[in-house]
């Protein structure tokens, strides 16, 4: 008997080699297979920061990811500070969700414009985006590079800040270096909303996702470095009751681990959660932007639809930047002392992929006896298989060119964070 | 002029690109700007803006490099040279090779862009380079010293 099978692979997902990749086998007209396989590197760094001192894993965390390395930073001081029982003061706070404004501003943005834009207006790469609309590309990189300035002024720098530190920062910046800040992030803002009124023009392929949605919640402030975890499934509870509630499991097909609600499944994070959990909790001028874009409403449930969530959400990082720098004083100390004591700590923030949770616990010398850091990439694994099981066995018509392209679609969706701390390149030498 | 290193010291020989910068530091004029980066495509763009000479130090997987270990691009007048854009289902496979076909199509190269690129051994976790990418990263110093040093003179 002869088998018809259709083998598509998605390139693109791998800086090393073997780390990344998907894999779809469609049968005899049947969807048999999808694997994804991402590589995890918290997995080695859970591993290297036993035995190391409670005031590491800022630093070396940050080194988890290129992009979003604030995230990582934020969540480790937050579940260190809280096993030492230190509490940041205000404006510390302040700063801390200003410099995470700037990640979000720069993650997203680079999403939006580099890598997703692209597969709606009918071009191959942000290259032919460039060639093609260079107005919308230079306007792209000039909001990102605000982005990028704030986590500069407030971090000491826009790749792995290094002003950041348990119980605030090694310094914090003046007013004045702040002020200039203000008429760009007013610009920012009215790009970001051309940005909301541009991708809703965008045609959105259906696809309707029933996963559990699950985000920071803080009634006061759209949920960024702090909340309690919610879902749209009733789940209300506080970061250090997340592993009670979340597991990661082996799955059989993959070498990754795939987070599940325990008893309760697959689940989402990221900009479609944090946006339908929170909607109320937007800046009044991101909500109206949202208001105003079409086909979105206040609940999301289309991947596909997720560059419209973060260009609503760009809005709100640029609105919410420019409200804290206006009223920003400058804090008595740059940092709270954070003295090491025994005992376990959690800390949850929203990486601009969503929730990113660490738990530490150290010994009364302050000495790490062990850690997890469990990023919305793995979390999110198990929903983008999902998707891409949905689309392939909804669009097994197409041809396989075509096929591959809705799924490398599918997965940008997502912007998964692969192999995302290095930047290999791949050269060939030819002598003649 | 800027030098900028690229990598993440994190991931082995990954740090190639910053381990060069860093030793050539003290050997370089205090003019000479020094950055180092994760190797996010635009931020590349944004570290040469302005800069009359831009030179990139990066790891590179190549299964055939010279006796030194490292190679030269001298992308303004190699540009065949450069590796093609690969970037594809994730923003962070936008880097080196992204970042000079943005900026090319941008106009927002800098007037002379090298690239001083050490080839890896050890693509592993964990801090430190391999014996060879240290001996390689040696050869990389003296190779930048000398680029920024012909800059300085011409």
């Amino acid at each position: 008997m002869t088998h018809q099978v259709r083998d598509l692979t998605v390139e693109g997902l791998a800086r090393v080699e073997g780390e990344g990749a998907m894999h779809v086998v469609v049968t005899d007209g049947v969807l048999t297979d999808v694997k994804l396989r991402i590589y995890e590197p918290p997995r080695f760094f859970e591993a290297f920061l036993r035995g190391r001192a409670y005031t590491e894993p800022p630093d070396i965390t940050a080194r988890i990811c290129g992009i979003c390395p604030v995230a990582y930073q934020m969540s480790a001081c937050q579940a260190i500070e809280q096993a030492c029982g230190a509490v940041v003061d205000p404006q510390l706070r302040a700063l801390r969700r200003l410099l995470y404004c700037g990640e979000w501003i720069e993650s997203h943005v680079l999403h939006i414009y580099f890598l997703h834009a692209p597969d709606f207006l009918g071009v191959g790469s942000a290259l032919e985006l460039a060639q093609d609309h260079r107005e919308l590309v230079e306007k792209a990189l000039k909001l990102k590079k605000i982005g990028n300035d704030i986590m500069e002024a407030v971090g000491g720098r826009a790749i792995h800040p290094i002003n950041v530190r348990l119980g605030g920062f090694y310094r914090a910046p003046t007013r004045r270096e702040l002020q200039p800040f203000v008429e760009r992030l007013r610009w920012a803002r009215d790009a970001s909303l051309e940005t909301v009124e541009l991708v809703s023009t965008f045609d959105f392929p259906e696809l309707e996702i029933d996963h559990e949605l699950v985000a920071l919640h803080n009634p006061d402030e759209y949920a960024i470095t702090e909340g309690r975890i919610v879902s749209d499934g009733g789940l209300d509870i506080e970061v250090a009751e997340f592993l009670e509630h979340f597991a990661e499991e082996h799955v059989e097909r993959s070498t990754s681990l795939h987070g599940r609600m325990i008893e309760r499944g697959r689940y989402l994070v990221g900009p479609l959660a944090r946006y339908s959990l929170n909607y109320e909790q937007l800046p009044q001028v991101a909500r109206e932007s949202a208001e105003a874009a079409k086909g979105l409403g206040r609940v999301c449930r289309n991947p596909f639809r997720s560059i419209q969530v973060r260009a609503v959400e760009t809005v709100a990082a640029c609105d919410e930047a420019l409200r804290i720098i206006e009223g920003y004083t400058e804090p008595e100390r740059p940092a709270v002392s954070v003295v090491a004591r025994a005992g376990t700590g959690h800390g949850a923030t929203e990486a601009p992929r969503g929730l990113l949770y660490h738990r530490y616990s150290i010994d009364h010398d302050g000495i790490i006896e062990s850690a997890d850091i469990i990023p919305p990439t793995a979390q999110n694994q198990d929903a983008i298989e999902s998707d891409l099981r949905k689309l392939v066995e909804a669009n097994l018509e197409l041809s396989d060119h075509d096929l591959q392209h809705l799924c490398e679609q599918s997965i940008r969706n997502y912007d998964p964070c692969i192999s995302c701390s290095t930047h290999f390149l791949d050269l060939t030498v030819e002598r003649r | 002029m800027v030098v900028i290193g690229v990598g993440n010291p994190m991931r082995r020989d990954d740090g190639a690109g910053i381990a060069v910068v860093e030793r050539a530091r003290a050997l370089l004029r205090p003019t000479v700007e020094i950055q180092t980066l994760s190797g996010e495509a635009t931020s590349l763009l944004d570290a040469w803006d302005g800069a009359d000479l831009a030179v990139v130090v990066d790891a590179v997987r190549c299964d055939n490099p010279p006796a030194s270990g490292v190679v030269r691009i001298d992308v303004t007048n190699e540009p065949q040279a450069v590796p093609r854009w690969s970037g594809g289902a994730s923003s962070h496979g936008l880097g080196v090779a992204e970042a000079i076909a943005l900026a090319r199509s941008l106009d927002r190269l800098p007037p002379h862009l090298v690239l001083l690129l050490v080839a890896l051994a050890d693509e592993g976790q964990g801090a430190g380079l391999s014996p060879i990418v240290e001996e390689r990263c040696d050869a990389a110093v003296g190779l930048l010293v000398d680029e920024v040093r012909s800059a300085h003179d011409s």
